[in-house]
């Protein structure tokens, strides 16, 4: 029995979009992998299916459906070895934001095209000298008018060369609070000011298309604040929990993922007339990683429930993304070492794994800033 | 013991000097991506000495030890990691020549390689997946005066290269012995032989400075005296040159962790997060006090091994322990470094990621961790009835 009650619905949905991802994604992870970008028709085309911001109400062009339709989609995504749609970046944490926080003209102007995927969005926080710390950011808005100028520059943004949309977290110079001085903006691609720097090239993620972001003397109308003015910490937090839970989301199921490609490899493989899965050692490296896997999804179908349940699980999201992203940057590590010298080319599908997975522990709150929360939560 | 001597550290400083004023950044990030061996840098630590400084000067070497060259190839990965391993690897399976060869061999091959010449390869293993060499199934037979090689070899390191003057090869030269280690035999076989043939294997996750090829050979001939310490010899000798290559690859990953442990201190002194330098905060102070303590282990093992093989004690245990230590600490101070440069530390740009990289290759080279694991245990447990 399961802790999550999926529906005939739910299993319906899962298999749908398998069979929409093994035709449309898939087939096309290597070349976006070559490409360093993911086309924008290949958004548009999960759109139209139906697999983009399940949750969205109907009255903005979403089907309305609960967020374990997220969690099977950002599942089933971890196994078409790309990470270029980052489809749950822009589904559950971005477009969030714009649905929560905007007021009635945003969101009628925003939904839909985030539901059928012709606005791809971005949230840019981190700048060059902002990372973890993200309340020293120097990215300035500054009112004048009817107008909101911004100035500053962003950098490791998902999406963001494909973005049609970016959140940007901004503040007012003039208020000396770090924290009361960030709001939240919507910034549309094509404003004047608003331009793209380079694509960053990474060790892994290569079909991601990260970038920087600069702001110069961009001006927005005003109406493209979200939320309160000074607001923008508050909200930043709110979203949290959801942001950190689809990280661990990510890392449980492409933690299982890993495992069963690793398991199929050593039953599969004879070295000198011997499987591997006959080896002692390679034996209890598999079941080390497999109890690995079974307890971080165990204590993660936990907190989803909670997390549908409304409740307040921050702490143990937290322990959940810290755990679940060393798990999986481990067992990538590990996965290798079975391959023994096809463990470093690149042909051997498990390499791009290695790659991909060392950002995990970074991206969306570092492994420290995740035990720095918890330790809070423990009153120190 | 525990100090390096006046000539030692005159070669540690020596090769300093060459690598900063050699290596660069741009260079061997352009070298990574175009998958191109460092040529010019290659020339140039030949004409200084650097390479073979463990062949005697007859040979135009250095007429130095092993800890000597564990020295140079320690402080060239430290410098920069790929290109290190790329000038490492320059004379890959030479010590076969060095230790078992004939005096013709060594006086045809061993000056070649230490002028920077040519370069060396070593060819092994036979299946993608890796397997025993014992199980090989390259055969040289015996026809007339020469041998007649047939066979495909994987992961030749330095395989393919126009530069390559020459391959090591493990060949099968008794069909119906039985055990089989018994019927293995070394040889060389000069680059330009008829019926070699060498096609890339790709991408590697790191280490792309130098091609790792598939080798065929295809009714190779080659003269008796190209037979490396008689027939029959292959195995024993493969396992006593491991002794010595083994610690080869421990002082790259010796290297490469101490390259990404320099770029991390330099890099946690200067960002300022929350108002402070990371290297301020007590969780940073303890994981470079935890990698500072890890490196220590590994140099101190590994010149230990070197020291042990100097002596004319090669210990295969020791030898796969240093391996297995060094590898695992350029992987472990590897990861660490990233997660201290935070989002800077994967990107290509700051080179630590491919350190990181780098050192995931030399951990699976040269044995894995298991391979290690099993001739330490065998040295130290013995045969069980």
């Amino acid at each position: 029995m399961g802790i999550l009650e999926y529906t005939d619905a739910h299993h319906d949905y899962r298999k749908r979009l398998r069979l929409f991802l093994e035709k449309e994604v898939t087939p096309h992870a290597d070349q976006w992998e070559r490409d360093h970008i993911v086309p924008k028709s290949a958004w548009k085309k999960m759109g139209a299916a139906g697999f983009l911001c399940t949750w969205v109400d109907k009255a903005y062009g979403g089907p309305g459906l609960d967020f374990l339709y997220s969690v099977i989609t950002t599942e089933e995504m971890m196994k078409t070895r790309q990470t270029g749609m980052a489809t749950s970046l822009h589904c559950d944490i971005v477009v969030p934001y714009l649905s929560s926080f905007g007021n009635e003209e945003i969101k009628q102007r925003y939904l839909p095209g985030c539901v059928s995927g012709d606005i791809i969005t971005a949230v840019a926080m981190t700048e060059p000298g902002a990372g973890s710390d993200v309340a020293s950011m120097e990215t300035t808005a500054v009112e004048d008018g009817d107008e909101i100028v911004i100035n500053g520059s962003k950098t490791f943004i998902s999406n963001g060369i494909n973005c049609d949309l970016v959140i940007i977290a901004a503040k007012d110079p003039a208020i000396e609070n770090k924290h009361a001085a960030v709001s939240l903006y919507i910034v549309d691609d094509g404003t004047p000011g608003f331009t793209r720097g380079r694509h960053l090239e990474k060790m892994g993620m290569h079909s991601q298309d990260t970038a920087e972001l600069f702001f110069s003397n961009c001006r927005i109308p005003k109406k493209n604040i979200l939320g309160k003015k000074g607001d923008g910490f508050i909200m930043l937090m709110q979203k949290l929990q959801q942001e950190r839970l689809v990280a661990a989301i990510s890392n449980v199921s492409g933690s299982e993922v890993l495992l069963e490609k690793v398991i199929a490899y050593a039953k599969t493989t004879e070295i000198d007339g011997k499987p591997l899965s006959k080896r002692q050692s390679i034996k209890f490296t598999l079941a080390e990683m497999a109890t690995d896997v079974r307890m971080n999804r165990v204590f993660l179908d936990n907190l989803i429930k909670g997390h549908m349940a409304g409740e307040d699980v921050i702490a143990e999201t937290m322990m959940a993304k810290y755990v679940s992203s060393e798990m999986i940057n481990l067992m990538a590590d590990r996965a290798l070492d079975l391959f023994g010298e096809y463990g470093m080319l690149e042909d051997n599908p498990l390499v791009q794994d290695f790659r991909d997975m060392r950002i995990v522990t970074i991206f969306a709150g570092t492994t420290e800033i995740m035990k720095t929360i918890i330790a809070q939560s423990l009153g120190l | 013991m525990f100090e390096l001597t006046k000539s030692q550290k005159e070669i540690q400083k020596a090769a300093r000097d060459f690598a900063k004023g050699e290596f660069d950044k741009e260079i061997a990030y352009e070298l990574e991506l175009k998958g191109e061996f460092p040529r010019k840098i290659w020339k140039k630590a030949a004409d200084l000495g650097f390479l073979g400084i463990h062949y005697p000067e007859s040979f135009s070497g250095g007429g130095m030890g092993i800890l000597e060259n564990v020295l140079i190839t320690e402080t060239f990965c430290r410098s920069d990691s790929s290109i290190g391993s790329a000038l490492a690897l320059a004379t890959s399976g030479s010590e076969c020549i060095l230790r078992f060869a004939s005096d013709g061999l060594k006086t045809g091959f061993l000056p070649r390689l230490a002028e920077g010449d040519i370069l060396s390869a070593i060819a092994l293993t036979e299946t993608r997946r890796g397997a025993d060499f014992r199980f090989i199934q390259t055969t040289a037979e015996k026809r007339g005066e020469n041998w007649v090689i047939n066979g495909t070899k994987q992961y030749v390191d330095n395989g393919g290269n126009p530069d390559t003057g020459l391959y090591i090869v493990l060949c099968r030269t008794a069909l119906d012995d039985s055990p089989p280690e018994t019927g293995l035999s070394l040889f060389l076989v000069e680059s330009d032989r008829t019926g070699l043939a060498s096609r890339p294997m790709g991408r590697k996750l790191g280490n792309n400075l130098t091609a790792t090829s598939t080798l065929t050979l295809n009714n190779v001939e080659v003269p008796e005296s190209n037979l490396i310490g008689g027939p029959g010899a292959g195995y024993d000798l493969l396992r006593r040159y491991f002794d010595e290559s083994r610690i080869l690859a421990a002082a790259r990953a010796l290297g490469n962790a101490f390259g990404s442990f320099d770029r991390m201190l330099e890099y946690v002194k200067g960002r300022v997060q929350f108002g402070k330098k990371i290297a301020e905060f007590q969780v940073s102070q303890h994981k470079i006090a935890d990698m500072a303590t890890k490196i220590e282990l590994a140099r101190l093992i590994t010149y230990k091994a070197a020291w042990t093989f100097d002596q004319g004690k090669p210990d295969s245990s020791l030898s796969s322990m240093a391996k297995l230590t060094a590898a695992r600490t350029a992987m472990e101070v590897g990861a660490q470094t990233i997660q201290l440069f935070g989002g800077y530390g994967y990107m290509t740009e700051y080179e630590v990621e491919r350190y990181y990289r780098d050192a995931k290759v030399i951990e699976l080279q040269e044995g894995i961790k298991d391979v290690q694991k099993d001739t330490i245990a065998s040295h130290i447990i013995g045969k069980i009835r």
